[in-house]
C-alpha cells in the first residue's frame, strides 16, 4: 500500500484547474495553426489568427483563454495499491476545484439545483469520473468544459441494422445542428457501444485524447478520418461564419453493445479544448 | 481583410454602411448585459418605467467576464450564445438599441427587427476571451450589481474586432457563409 495524503491532491487538482484554463495545450494549438493554412475563407483563417494570438496572450498573462472556465469534468485513475489518508478523495477534489477556481480567478459557472439556479459562488461540485485500476499511482485529469459546447451534445439508441452509415449521419447531423453554437472548430468525441450512460461517458472520454490522435483499431480510425471530411464539407468553418475548418478532429471511442443496441453520443468540445494531467 | 472603424453612438448613417461579413472595430461606451439583465430592463419597459441606461445609439455586447486580477480592467471577455437574448432584443431596439456584439445565430424576429429599427448584430470571436479583454480599457458597473457578473457594466472599448453577421438589408453572414463553403457530393 502507497499512501497520498489529501493535501497533494487538493494541491494537484487546484494546479490543474488554472492551468488547464491558461495555458492552451500544443495539441490544441498545432492543430489550430496548421487548419490556418488550409483554410479557404479569409474571414475564417482572419478567425483562427486570432485564437493563436488569443491563446498566446493567456500563456504569457497567465489569464483564461475563454471566459467560460467550464465545468470542472474530473478523470480518476486510482490505483488499487494506493491508500487515500487524511480525508475522502471526492472532498479533496472539491476543494482544489474550489482553491483553483477562487485564486486562479477563473469564472464560478455551477448552480447548486438545477432548477432554482443559484450559483455555488466557488465552481464545486465537480464532476468526477473513478477508475480503480492496477498499481500504486493516482493519476488525475481535469477538463474543463464550457457551456456552450456541451449544450450541443446529443446521444441516440440506433437500430443495429442502421450500422455505420447511421452512425455517421447521426454525428454529421449534430454537428450541423449545432452550427456556430459550439465555437467552431470543434473537437468532437463520439462514443459507440456500451449501454445509454457508457456511451456519453465514452463521448466525453474521447475527448481526453490528444487532438489528432487516431484511435488504435484501423477500422475506427478510419471511420474518425472519415467523419472529419464529412464534417469540414458542411461548409460552418471558424466561428460558423463559412469555411472549411468547422472541426480539428473526431475522436472516437467504442465498447460492446447489446444484441438489441446501437447507441451513439456526440459531446462536442469547443477550439478551447483543455485537458491536462499529472500523476501522483 | 479590411478593416471598418466606427465609434458609439452609432447613427442610421454608420449602420447603413455596415454589410455581413466585414470586419469592424469599435470604439467609445458599450455595454454589457447577459439573459438576467435583460429581463429586468424589458421588465421596466413592460411596467413604463425609465431604463437604468440610455440606450439610444447604443451597442449591448452579451458578455459574462471571468473575474478580474489585481491590476487588470476585466477579466476574460469573450461573447455568449446570443439566443439566450432572442426574447428580449426586439424590445430594446424598439427603444432605439443600434448593435449588439454575441456568438451564434439570432431567430427570425430578431433579425427582421434589424431591419426595422435599423441595427446591426456583430460576432465577437467566441473564445478569445484573453484576446479582447485587451481592447477594454476601462469596465464599471452601472446598474443591477445584484446580479455579480451578470450585471449591467459600462465599458470604454478601443479598436474591439467583431464581423458583422445581420445588417439592416436582412442578410445573415451564418446563412450565407456555410452556403459558400459548404460541398455537395
Amino acid at each position: 500500500m502507497r499512501e497520498i495524503n489529501v493535501q497533494s491532491i487538493i494541491e494537484t487538482v487546484a494546479k490543474l484547474c488554472t492551468e488547464a484554463n491558461y495555458f492552451l495545450g500544443s495539441d490544441v494549438l498545432d492543430a489550430i495553426k496548421e487548419a490556418k493554412e488550409k483554410e479557404a475563407s479569409t474571414l475564417g483563417k482572419d478567425i483562427l489568427e486570432q485564437l493563436v494570438t488569443n491563446a498566446a496572450i493567456a500563456r504569457e498573462e497567465s489569464v483564461p483563454m475563454c471566459q467560460d472556465t467550464g465545468y470542472a469534468v474530473i478523470f480518476v485513475e486510482l490505483g488499487q495499491d494506493v491508500h487515500i489518508v487524511g480525508g475522502a478523495l471526492n472532498d479533496a477534489i472539491n476543494e482544489g476545484v474550489r482553491k483553483g477556481y477562487t485564486e486562479g480567478y477563473l469564472r464560478k459557472s455551477i448552480v447548486g439545483h438545477p432548477l432554482e439556479r443559484k450559483n455555488t459562488g466557488d465552481n464545486t461540485p465537480a464532476v468526477i469520473h473513478v477508475k480503480v485500476v492496477p498499481g500504486d499511482k493516482l493519476k488525475i485529469t481535469i477538463a474543463p468544459k464550457g457551456g456552450g459546447s456541451e449544450n450541443m451534445s446529443a446521444i441516440k439508441m440506433l437500430k443495429p441494422s442502421e450500422g455505420v452509415e447511421g452512425v455517421k449521419k447521426f454525428v454529421v447531423e449534430s454537428v450541423k445542428a449545432a452550427g456556430s453554437n459550439p465555437c467552431p472548430p470543434i473537437v468532437v468525441g463520439v462514443g459507440i457501444g456500451g449501454t445509454f450512460e457508457k456511451c456519453a461517458y465514452l463521448a466525453k472520454e474521447a475527448l481526453l485524447r490528444p487532438v489528432g490522435e487516431q484511435n488504435p483499431l484501423p477500422d475506427i480510425a478510419k471511420l474518425e478520418q472519415d467523419l472529419l471530411q464529412a464534417i469540414n464539407k458542411l461548409g460552418i468553418g471558424p466561428q460558423g461564419l463559412g469555411g472549411r475548418t468547422t472541426a480539428l478532429a473526431v475522436h472516437i471511442e467504442i465498447y460492446p453493445a447489446h444484441i438489441a443496441s446501437l447507441p451513439v453520443a456526440v459531446n462536442i468540445n469547443c477550439h478551447a479544448a483543455r485537458h491536462k494531467e499529472a500523476i501522483l | 481583410m479590411a478593416q471598418v472603424r466606427i465609434t458609439t453612438p452609432l447613427t442610421d448613417e454608420v449602420v447603413e454602411k455596415l454589410t455581413i461579413g466585414q470586419q469592424v472595430l469599435i470604439s467609445g461606451k458599450i455595454y454589457t448585459a447577459r439573459d438576467a439583465a435583460h429581463k429586468k430592463l424589458v421588465d421596466l419597459l413592460k411596467e413604463g418605467k425609465p431604463l437604468p441606461i440610455d440606450i439610444e445609439g447604443q451597442i449591448v455586447y452579451y458578455v459574462g467576464p471571468s473575474p478580474a486580477k489585481p491590476g487588470q480592467v476585466i477579466g476574460s471577455a469573450g461573447p455568449t450564445t446570443s439566443g439566450r437574448m432572442d426574447a428580449y432584443a426586439p424590445t430594446l431596439m424598439g427603444e432605439g438599441l443600434k448593435g449588439m456584439i454575441g456568438k451564434g445565430s439570432r431567430t427570425k424576429e430578431v433579425i427582421e427587427a434589424m431591419q426595422k429599427y435599423k441595427a446591426v448584430y456583430f460576432a465577437a470571436v467566441g473564445g478569445a476571451a484573453a484576446l479582447i479583454a485587451k481592447k477594454i480599457t476601462s469596465s464599471k458597473v452601472i446598474a443591477y450589481p445584484e446580479l455579480g457578473p451578470e450585471a449591467i457594466h459600462e465599458l470604454i472599448v478601443e479598436d474591439l474586432p467583431v464581423i458583422v453577421v445581420n445588417d439592416i438589408y436582412g442578410r445573415d453572414l451564418y446563412q450565407e457563409g456555410i452556403k459558400n463553403y459548404a460541398i455537395n457530393d
